[in-house]
């Protein structure tokens, strides 16, 4: 018993040590990057104007945040994303279950979702701004456009892929499509909605970056066109740092329900 | 005694793009109140088929069940308790909220229904494990629970489709007892489809034996062995063998004649 447990311990210690080095090494990785980054900037390597440093990117942070309302322009970008991404969540939903409800109305349709889900969304933006003005609506529309369609067709493949006996089951107990609906596709796909709901808030995000790419005057998207245009290139390096950091955050966040949710079933 | 449950000329067949397969064929049977009918046959002779037209899923081509003398309707449903293959309990609600499902379902949640589900869950010695999630539960646990999800709704006429097959064979055996016992003691009126012959023996009152497909019935075999014992212990009385040795000589025939 003794040299079973002391096996068990070794086996512990092994798998802690294996997670240890991994995130030693990917704290590693970022400190060699910046050091490297500032020292060939430092050294006139690279040339810092064009390629900027991690110090210039501090200080670019600090001055935006006291002179030009950096907090303000993030602030809108997360606004957008997460409008959009609820949007979105609530299309997919509402639009997902009429196609399940309606074979024969799914059927017609499915071309068209193929065909709008494997356009590239940008080509559409330009339009928007012409349709709706350059404004924050052009803009959420532009983030939900890039991620409804696969959205729903994902979605609408975890419905079809549900067990039919578990469908048989709630009609055997007397139910109707409704119960179907409320007590077997919304439950069970639970799992698989948060899977899609992973891919989509960056898929949102990407969208409303590209949207206020071509009509914003706010925005971290604002500030990467404006900044390149006016060869503010510390603006842009700092602008897709900290777009950087928002994805990780909010990505985070769905990751940490999806796990919460995993683990209470 | 007028039967609870009457198929007449029952005929199916199921319809694709290529082609009409016949299921069942010309069925005829009835099933008197507190007995248990054990259908046995070949795979794919329809025995699911006809357990899904008597639960009024699908409707047959012609023919007619009736349900206490009338035609089976969405008002009759509502006397049947069906039990499929797998236990399907789902893995997002608790043993107890699975158990309430079909109440919920038909709105008769209350407090006299919830209490009766304590009460079957307490009786069948699953109490321990009410607020458990699915997954937490040995597989005989598994149908024992799905079996009082059924019960809970107080059906007349429980219709068991293949409920053990998807068990390994000891706990096979086990369940197949407990739920045997179950339903004697409940004095429910039940249907079995099964393809083993021990199974519907052991269970039974009657077994009709389907042929190949489309199904036709070949024969009913009326059970004589003592209701006092379990189905476990129904497979050591002497005459067992006897059955099991006519029924296995109709399935036989039913090979020879593909």
């Amino acid at each position: 018993m003794k040299t079973k447990l002391s096996a068990q311990e070794f086996y512990i210690r092994q798998q802690k040590k294996r997670t240890y080095q991994i995130r030693i090494a990917r704290t590693l990785i970022l400190l060699l990057f910046l050091i490297l980054w500032e020292a060939t900037a430092d050294l006139g390597i690279l040339d810092s104007f064009i390629f900027s440093s991690p110090s210039r990117v501090v200080r670019c942070f600090y001055e935006m945040l006291v002179n030009q309302d950096l907090l303000f322009h993030i602030g809108i970008t997360l606004f957008e994303t997460l409008a959009s991404f609820a949007l979105v969540l609530l299309f997919t939903l509402l639009i997902t279950t009429c196609l399940w409800l309606n074979d024969k109305v799914s059927k017609t349709l499915e071309p068209y979702l193929v065909v709008l889900n494997s356009l590239p969304k940008s080509a559409l933006a330009p339009l928007l701004i012409v349709w709706l003005g350059g404004n924050y609506k052009t803009i959420i529309l532009t983030g939900m456009s890039v991620a409804i369609f696969g959205s729903i067709l994902s979605l609408y493949t975890a419905f079809m892929e549900t067990d039919a006996e578990k469908i048989k089951l709630v009609k055997t107990l007397g139910g109707n499509k409704k119960d179907v609906l409320f007590r077997v596709m919304l439950p069970g796909n639970i799992p698989s909605l948060l899977s899609i709901m992973k891919v989509n808030i960056g898929l949102c995000l990407v969208g409303v970056i590209i949207g206020e790419f071509i009509a914003a005057r706010i925005g971290l998207g604002y500030l990467i066109i404006y900044g390149s245009q006016v060869f503010k290139l510390d603006w842009v390096i700092m602008s897709i740092l900290v777009l950087c950091i928002i994805a990780m955050g909010l990505y985070q966040c769905i990751g940490r329900m999806e796990k919460w949710y995993l683990k209470r079933i | 005694m007028e039967p609870i449950l009457e198929c007449k000329n029952i005929n199916y067949s199921y319809h694709s793009m290529t082609g009409e397969t016949p299921a069942l064929n010309n069925i005829n049977f009835k099933i008197n109140k507190g007995e248990f009918l054990s259908i046995v046959g070949p795979s794919g002779c329809g025995k699911s088929t006809l357990l899904s037209l008597i639960c009024g899923l699908i409707s047959p081509e012609c023919g007619e069940i009736l349900y206490e003398g009338k035609n089976i309707s969405e008002s009759s449903r509502q006397h049947f308790g069906y039990m499929l293959q797998k236990d399907h309990l789902f893995e997002w609600r608790t043993i107890r909220r699975n158990v309430l499902l079909g109440l919920e379902i038909q709105k008769k949640l209350s407090r006299e229904t919830s209490a009766y589900a304590d009460q079957l869950l307490e009786t069948y010695g699953l109490s321990a494990f009410a607020e458990k999630r699915p997954s937490e539960l040995s597989g005989g646990m598994r149908q024992r629970a799905a079996l009082i999800r059924t019960l809970v709704l107080k059906p007349e006429l429980l219709l068991l489709d293949e409920p053990f097959s998807a068990l390994d064979y000891q706990t096979r055996l086990k369940v197949g007892d407990d739920i045997g016992t179950i339903i004697r003691q409940e004095k429910k009126t039940a249907i079995l489809v099964t393809h083993d012959l021990s199974e519907a023996i052991s269970m039974g009152d009657k077994v009709l034996v389907l042929s190949n497909r489309p199904g036709e019935i070949k024969t009913i075999v009326p059970i004589s062995l003592d209701n006092s014992l379990s189905p476990l212990e129904k497979r050591n009385c002497s005459e067992f063998k006897t059955y099991f040795n006519l029924i296995w000589k109709e399935f036989e025939s039913n090979e020879d004649e593909t």
